[in-house]
């Protein structure tokens, strides 16, 4: 078994309405900053897992997402699964 | 006869609920979240507040608390199954309801008095007040924004699903009432069945005059008549 840094990105679906992402636009556009088209807003979740693989430790936090971590009717998530310690 | 309130840590309307179900003359008993059995209850109330925290999402963590098998396997069943404001929430996260309800389109915490349409009177919860009937009651939430999915939405729709629907002291539904951004401005929706009920104001802090409205407690009536006559049944 070794040690494995998770990551879950969960993000709004598109075409979700996102009050957050707009509000947060809304302010980098009166700060000036014209070239953002769009913002989203999601949230990460770091998981310390253990795991033969990091490809097993994935596969363990996807089940979880699914299940609890993510809402399917209105929630994606991404995982990426990385040996504790790896760096970034 | 007899109503089971679920209490969860952080559930703040488990209290009111109990007293609404007294005030018609009904008798209802609190269930802690970590019993596993509603006993011989004979409706559940999911009551409102901020189960855990909201951590993660409104009803996310409170869906798997130890009591929700048997509040799922209740509402699937045929039980009557209520769920006001988080406890909508929850309901939604447990699948006894479709869609979820997302952060106010306003991305403030809503807390004020609402109008709503009923449109429906034949269901176990709504009895006691006629179709069209605009009644006012407080509502109080920053996660009420109904969404589901187009097909979702349509069918709610065609199957006559949408209980009560935000609008203005007239009764026209308009996007200035909509307090929230919910989708077709719904306030409450009901289950295939009929059997389960969710929805965001409280009826539960409109069953007194002290309290400013008293239009929520014909909803408790409907559910102790309903009751009743499923007993003498």
């Amino acid at each position: 078994m070794s040690r494995f840094t998770v990551e879950v990105l969960v993000t709004p679906r598109p075409g979700l309405l996102d009050p957050q992402g707009k509000a947060i636009h809304h302010a980098l556009s009166s700060l000036g900053y014209d070239a953002v088209d769009d913002v989203r807003v999601g949230k990460a979740i770091y998981l310390e897992v253990s795991a033969t693989t990091s490809q097993a430790a994935a596969e363990r936090v996807e089940e979880m997402c699914r299940k609890l971590l993510a809402n399917p009717v209105t929630e994606d998530f991404r995982v990426t699964a990385a040996a504790t310690g790896a760096g970034s | 006869m007899n109503v089971a309130v679920i209490t969860f840590p952080g559930s703040n309307c488990d209290q009111d609920c109990v007293r609404s179900v007294e005030l018609a003359s009904g008798s209802a008993r609190y269930v802690w979240h970590r019993e596993v059995s509603l006993g011989d209850s004979d409706a559940v109330i999911v009551p409102g507040g901020f189960a855990h925290g909201d951590y993660l999402r409104p009803g996310a963590i409170a869906r798997f608390s130890p009591i929700m098998d048997a509040v799922i396997d209740f509402g699937r069943g045929g039980g009557l199954v209520i769920g006001i404001c988080n406890g909508f929430q929850v309901l939604c996260e447990a699948g006894l309801l479709p869609g979820a309800l997302l952060r106010n389109r306003s991305l403030r915490f809503q807390s004020h008095d609402c109008f709503m349409r009923v449109e429906r009177a034949d269901t176990p919860y709504t009895g006691d007040y006629r179709v069209g009937q605009v009644i006012g009651m407080p509502l109080s939430h920053a996660d009420g924004n109904y969404y589901a999915d187009p097909d979702t939405l349509a069918a709610l729709e065609a199957e006559g699903r949408v209980v009560f629907r935000y609008c203005d002291a007239d009764g026209t539904v308009t996007q200035e009432a909509n307090p929230n951004g919910s989708l077709n401005s719904i306030a409450g929706i009901a289950n295939a069945q009929g059997n389960v009920l969710g929805m965001m104001p409280h009826p539960d802090r409109a069953i007194e005059a002290v309290l400013g409205s008293m239009d929520g407690l014909p909803l408790f009536t409907s559910l102790v008549g309903a009751l009743a006559r499923a007993e003498v049944a």
